[in-house]
């Protein structure tokens, strides 16, 4: 029981990361039906621009920890957006309106190519950040084993929920909300209307690039480790989350994260470690088979 | 930018200059704000944890680069009235329609050339070594064209029919003590119905779906062949994998008692590269079943069965084509030399390990098809010698690799989204026969 729900925490704390990265798949994919296959290398670039902004303010001398978070996620999630924005200005616009398979081949390119480029920039070497954020509650003691909730998981929970709760908000009321709503349903008629479709396209993408980059931080601080290669794994498995909550949905997205971190963790924690990735890979073609528009997502009608 | 009613070379005038500089500033402090922390400040490891080294020469490098280059580039669009979409496509249908014009001498010379290669350099082990690599690549790149190229599949996870083929040829060679010749189809074989496998459930799927996927696909068997130690010997990798005879002749100096070894069959002089160069030519003619094979099957029912649902799924699906057979054979013959090629690699190799076999490898086979036009069976070939035979010449710089390989990806997709010696001709045209080039799409 006590293992359980140890499990079950992780396994929120892992699908709520999970979940901020989908939403950036599920958007991009809602408003142009492309794969943002450079996404999990977004998330990536955010987690790198979290390490060295911490390093940088160490030595600048910002130490009171509520300050250097706060600038840390202003940085990251300003930086990460510019590179969504150029990712989607010199790979995929010019791309709107090519034969299907041209804008995934570019965002394939584009993935590769960022892999590689921080790679080259920050060197391949695993980068280590000491744990910032220590501490947290026990509870539930069994014998030796007792069930620990730390402060940063409970960080990142209420974090994703704040974003969340926001971006549900800014989706529903404001005026870019609805005008992408509107570039969703009909990007002609939404263009004929007055709104401006590259720009709102454009805007997409910031906005997943910089939940994507909240995500990265808090990999950085949860994980303590990252490399040029996480956003690989992590862009995989938030597609997952996206496809499995319905792809173009923001509360399936977030579901999708989450049943995706648990699954992860109870997989690792009940059978094989070695075979995390096979599930959430399995889980993937199986939704594909046999749900293609995922628990919360409308069935697509194809058009002729 | 440039206006449309402009003649096509304007001269220079002071507006068109303050507007390109203005751009490539805007162009410039957007590469600053990119470049100034992940290029600017590398993370270097220290005594304790890890420190900065800030780098301001390299981030200026950058964003001067950017701005010279967006300024002659909005110039260049100024003065130069570019091409719109469909012309540019236009003019390179033309292009590719002459180098396939071209490409029957061009295929023959390239075949001598290839069959001279270990004649004129039969001393030179690292040539013989490089061309066979690049052949590798060649054959690797025809198979994904039949699945990418003519039947418009993207596969991302084609690294595992590779790797099936490896496998099964390591095993079965190991296990069962069967020659290189009777591995071969078996390998083919079974690399054959694991694409059957996979892509019975998956084929249904729209493209990107599906090459998602592929991807997932890839993956798992990347993940299986490196836990499952009892059969694959996990990271460990498989080694000691026979070498192909010739015939049943070793390429040993010393054959077992009774058997007779290659070079006194010919009664020649023990020498080291007679099994390199068999290994060419071993490659060079697979590579040639493979293309022979493709350049065939276009022509028959099933192939232009493929190439019609490439352009158009619902008109096929209405004209009686039944899409997920004709996907399933796409899939089952481009996996089968896939798997051939795998075993050639292990064979060669002698050792095999999942290490081979990452998503790396199936972007670097798709970049090979995509760039050299897909469909294309020469932009294989010349893609395949670019891009394999070229990072060996830079082998110093074998780092900025894959660096390029994206950024040519990205480029070439938005510069001409179907590869650059992509050419699409009607194989049946009724009537007319002008109509060679051309093609266009929806």
């Amino acid at each position: 029981m006590e293992y359980f729900v140890q499990q079950l925490i992780n396994g929120l704390t892992l699908g709520a990361i999970y979940g901020l990265i989908a939403i950036g798949y599920t958007m991009v994919y809602g408003i142009i039906g492309m794969i943002n296959f450079a996404h999990g290398d977004v998330f990536m670039i955010g987690a790198f621009v979290a390490l060295i902004s911490f390093l940088v303010l160490g030595i600048a001398g910002v130490t009171w920890l509520p300050l250097a978070l706060l600038l840390v996620l202003l940085i990251a999630m300003f930086v990460t957006s510019a590179y969504g924005w150029a990712v989607e200005r010199l790979a995929y616009r010019p791309l709107r309106g090519s034969f299907r398979l041209a804008p995934l081949i570019s965002a394939i390119g584009m993935s590769i190519f960022l892999q590689n480029y921080v790679q080259i920039a920050q060197g391949a070497r695993v980068k280590p950040l000491p744990p910032l954020i220590q501490g947290g509650f026990t509870f539930m003691e069994h014998g030796s084993f007792t069930v620990s909730l730390s402060y940063m998981q409970i960080i990142i929970v209420v974090l994703t929920l704040a974003l969340m709760t926001a971006f549900s908000l800014l989706i529903a009321r404001t005026a870019l909300g609805r005008a992408q709503r509107a570039c969703e349903q009909d990007r002609t008629m939404a263009a004929l209307l007055g709104i401006n479709v590259d720009r709102t396209i454009s805007l997409t993408f910031v906005m997943g690039a910089a939940l994507a980059a909240v995500a990265g931080m808090m990999f950085l601080l949860y994980y303590g480790v990252i490399d040029f290669f996480i956003g690989f794994l992590a862009g995989i498995k938030a597609f997952t989350a996206a496809v499995l909550g319905g792809i173009g949905s923001l509360p399936g997205a977030m579901l999708g994260g989450l049943l995706i971190g648990l699954i992860e963790t109870f997989w690792s924690a009940y059978f094989t470690i070695e075979y995390k990735d096979v599930a959430a890979f399995s889980i993937l073609v199986l939704v594909l088979i046999f749900r293609p528009s995922g628990l919360l997502g409308r069935p697509e009608v194809e058009k002729v | 930018m440039a206006a449309t009613s402009q003649p096509r070379f304007a001269a220079l005038s002071g507006v068109g200059l303050v507007a390109a500089a203005k751009e490539a500033g805007l162009a410039a402090f957007i590469a600053l704000v990119l470049a100034i922390t992940v290029i600017g400040m590398r993370t270097v490891d220290q005594q304790g944890g890890l420190g900065i080294e800030f780098r301001p020469t390299v981030v200026g490098i950058a964003v001067g680069l950017v701005f010279v280059g967006r300024f002659l580039l909005v110039l260049w669009r100024q003065r130069a009235r570019p091409l719109d979409r469909g012309a540019r496509e236009r003019v390179m249908d033309r292009i590719g329609a002459e180098v396939l014009h071209y490409s029957k001498y061009a295929g023959i010379s390239l075949f001598a050339l290839a069959v001279a290669v270990p004649i004129i350099w039969s001393g030179n082990r690292y040539v013989v070594d490089v061309a066979t690599l690049v052949l590798t690549y060649i054959m690797l790149g025809w198979g994904l064209n039949i699945v990418v190229g003519l039947a418009g599949l993207l596969d991302l996870g084609y690294v595992a029919f590779y790797a099936v083929g490896a496998y099964s040829y390591a095993l079965i060679a190991l296990h069962f003590d069967l020659s290189f010749w009777a591995c071969l189809p078996l390998a083919g074989l079974f690399a054959a119905s694991f694409g059957v496998l996979l892509g019975f459930p998956v084929l249904r799927l729209r493209g990107d779906y599906l090459a998602i996927v592929t991807l997932g696909f890839g993956e798992i068997i990347r993940v299986i062949l490196l836990n499952w130690y009892s059969f694959t010997r996990g990271p460990d990798g498989l080694s000691g994998i026979p070498r192909p005879s010739f015939f049943g002749f070793e390429f040993t100096r010393r054959p077992a008692e009774g058997e007779t070894a290659f070079h006194q069959l010919f009664g020649w002089d023990y020498s080291s590269m007679h099994r390199i160069i068999f290994l060419y030519y071993l490659i060079l003619v697979l590579a040639l079943i493979t293309n022979f094979f493709t350049l065939r099957i276009r022509k028959l029912p099933v192939g232009r069965a493929w190439e019609a649902l490439r352009e158009d799924e619902i008109a096929c699906r209405s004209l009686g084509i039944n899409p997920t057979n004709t996907k399933l054979t796409a899939f089952a013959i481009g996996a089968m030399f896939g798997g051939f090629a795998g075993s050639f690699f292990a064979t060669r190799q002698g050792f095999i390990s999942p290490e081979s076999f990452t998503f790396v490898e199936s972007a670097v086979i798709l970049a090979i098809v995509v760039l050299g036009g897909m469909g294309s069976q020469i932009g294989v070939v010349l893609a395949a010698v670019v891009l394999i035979g070229g990072t060996e010449l830079f082998r110093e710089l074998s780092e900025y690799r894959m660096l390029a390989f994206g950024g040519l990806m990205v480029a070439i997709m938005v510069w001409r989204p179907r590869g650059l010696l992509a050419h699409r001709e009607p194989t049946l045209l009724l009537g007319r026969t002008t109509a060679a080039g051309g093609g266009g799409g929806p």
